[in-house]
């Protein structure tokens, strides 16, 4: 890691775990300004500035990938600790959230003209029956956060519309959420679904929501299980390694 | 403005002389277990399935409950715009009221139920203003009230901010006592709500807002409980409610089962009381069983 800026440096100490200053230390290697800029307002939340940083960033020739790369995603990574670690709680994530969206518009259009693969296509929502939205809502943000492509089918989604937006974005995960006890069976069921559409062995599928646990997502037949967002983004980051 | 003065008065004198008052369990479970399906709005039992609500308010007083809560927990304009039903929310509240007060004998009390509205504020990332949920509130508690509640009862709120406007609503248009409690989860560095209070902040700003009642419910068991109302007692004067969840539910054999049994849980309802609470009873995952092992704990036989 190589800080030039202070407050930037500052919220870097906020992630402890060894593996993890290794890994998110690495994405502030280059030691560039406006990059570790851009990632500081991201982390404060300051939509304004990032949208102002990633626009001056492409004026003077960073590439819509190294914006992406060493300033949004890098400053995701601490948000998403922070947020685990209890430093940061729902409204500080979804603050940071729009602030990434701020950059995202100027940096999507170029990324789809030039055609670069995203990490992973994930097909997320909340399973049928159940309209609870909070938790698989901060799982795409950071998911989006960090370079993934995410198609979100919302609440209530019955098993054959996970079949059909995995056909449709031919995706390489599904995400499935449930709140309420009596509409957890209905992951398994859609997992059932896309076994009988032939898709199962193409897919990753990965659970989450408050009353799911690791053991329950086994007995569906899940790949993956999530306790928050960032376990989401690492589950879905172990499922495109693994394919690779 | 609907005035019920008699019981305003004589509940938060019964509290504040050390009385006990056992309130009810859990009605997503009771209704599941009678006819809601899954993902159904339980509200709309309210005007479908009247007779299925009522019995569950006689149920729970019958089992040792001194305050039932209405079915209206999701009973907002967001929460009911999901189903279809935005624009019924006096009906469904009134009705929900209604219902449970027909169950209530003399010195029985019926709590209108108030829950989140499943929207996020603006100032917590989210995308509405605080006029539009006070407005929300306002519609609520005055159906509530004209089913005849004698108390809202604000609860599971995980931002402190939404809490205080559905406060503001109920004090400023009805002159029931109004009850708030808000739901914290255990993380790395201790119990905080959603939006990152802890139990002491929350408690002042709900106190501030002007609750008579404060407290917490939902959670995570019992045992929980027990140390949010070891932190929550000596930060104010106010009477404390404690409505616990029966433990996070597994689902065994494609049946969901919460851990805490009846007897697992009235000791520890029995320590809440000793600890401070005025008011004690259960969430999710607790029966009329739970209730009636909850009275004898308490109140003894």
């Amino acid at each position: 890691m190589n800080f030039v800026h202070d407050g930037l440096a500052a919220e870097f100490e906020y992630v402890t775990r060894e593996g993890e200053r290794q890994h998110i230390g690495e994405l502030f290697d280059s030691g560039d300004a406006l990059m570790q800029e851009t990632a500081y307002n991201l982390i404060t939340g300051n939509h304004n500035e990032v949208s102002r940083l990633v626009e001056q960033a492409l004026a003077e020739g960073y590439t819509a990938n190294d914006v992406l790369d060493d300033g949004l995603i890098a400053g995701m990574a601490i948000v998403g600790v922070k947020f685990r670690d209890n430093i940061i709680f729902v409204p500080e994530v979804l603050i940071a959230a729009r602030a990434m969206k701020a950059g995202m518009v100027h940096i999507e259009p170029i990324l789809s003209a030039s055609g670069v693969e995203p990490a992973g296509t994930i097909i997320m929502g909340t399973v049928k029956g159940d309209l609870h939205d909070i938790g698989k809502n901060l799982c795409i943000m950071m998911l989006r956060g960090s370079g993934f492509v995410v198609h979100d089918l919302g609440v209530d989604t019955k098993p054959d519309e996970f079949v059909d937006a995995v056909m449709e974005h031919d995706a390489q995960i599904v995400g499935m959420s449930a709140l309420l006890t009596t509409t957890m069976p209905n992951m398994g069921v859609t997992i059932e679904a896309l076994e009988e559409a032939g898709l199962r062995e193409e897919i990753k599928v990965m659970l989450g929501g408050a009353p799911v646990t690791a053991s329950f997502a086994e007995d569906m037949g899940a790949d993956g299980y999530g306790d928050n967002a960032i376990e989401a983004v690492d589950r879905a980051k172990e499922f495109v390694e693994a394919d690779n | 403005m609907t005035t019920n003065p008699t019981t305003t008065i004589s509940l938060l004198d019964r509290l504040k002389r050390g009385g006990k008052l056992i309130s009810d369990g859990g009605s997503g479970t009771y209704l599941q277990a009678n006819g809601l399906e899954p993902g159904g709005s339980p509200e709309l039992m309210n005007i479908e399935q009247p007779e299925v609500v009522r019995q569950m308010a006689a149920d729970f007083f019958a089992a040792g409950s001194d305050m039932v809560l209405t079915n209206s927990f999701g009973g907002n304009r967001f929460g009911l715009e999901r189903y279809g039903f935005g624009d019924r929310v006096f009906e469904f509240n009134k009705a929900a009221a209604d219902l449970a007060k027909s169950a209530a004998t003399e010195g029985k009390y019926v709590g209108g139920s108030i829950g989140p509205t499943g929207v996020l504020l603006e100032a917590v990332g989210g995308d509405f203003t605080e006029p539009e949920l006070y407005e929300a509130f306002v519609e609520q508690v005055t159906g509530l009230a004209a089913g005849g509640a004698d108390a809202i009862v604000i609860e599971t709120m995980i931002s402190t901010d939404e809490a205080r406007l559905a406060i503001q609503a109920a004090k400023e248009h009805t002159d029931l006592i109004v009850m708030a409690t808000m739901t914290f989860d255990k993380g790395p560095r201790g119990y905080f709500t959603m939006m990152g209070d802890t139990p002491e902040d929350a408690i002042k700003i709900l106190s501030d807002a002007g609750a008579d009642i404060i407290g917490t419910n939902c959670g995570n068991g019992a045992d929980v409980m027990i140390e949010i109302v070891k932190r929550i007692r000596p930060i104010t004067d106010k009477p404390i409610l404690v409505h616990s969840n029966a433990g996070i539910p597994a689902i065994v054999k494609g049946v969901v089962e919460y851990p805490e049994s009846p007897e697992f849980m009235a000791p520890r309802f029995k320590e809440m009381a000793e600890l401070g609470a005025s008011i004690i009873g259960g969430c999710c995952g607790t029966t009329p069983k739970h209730v009636a092992a909850c009275a004898i704990s308490i109140k003894g036989a």
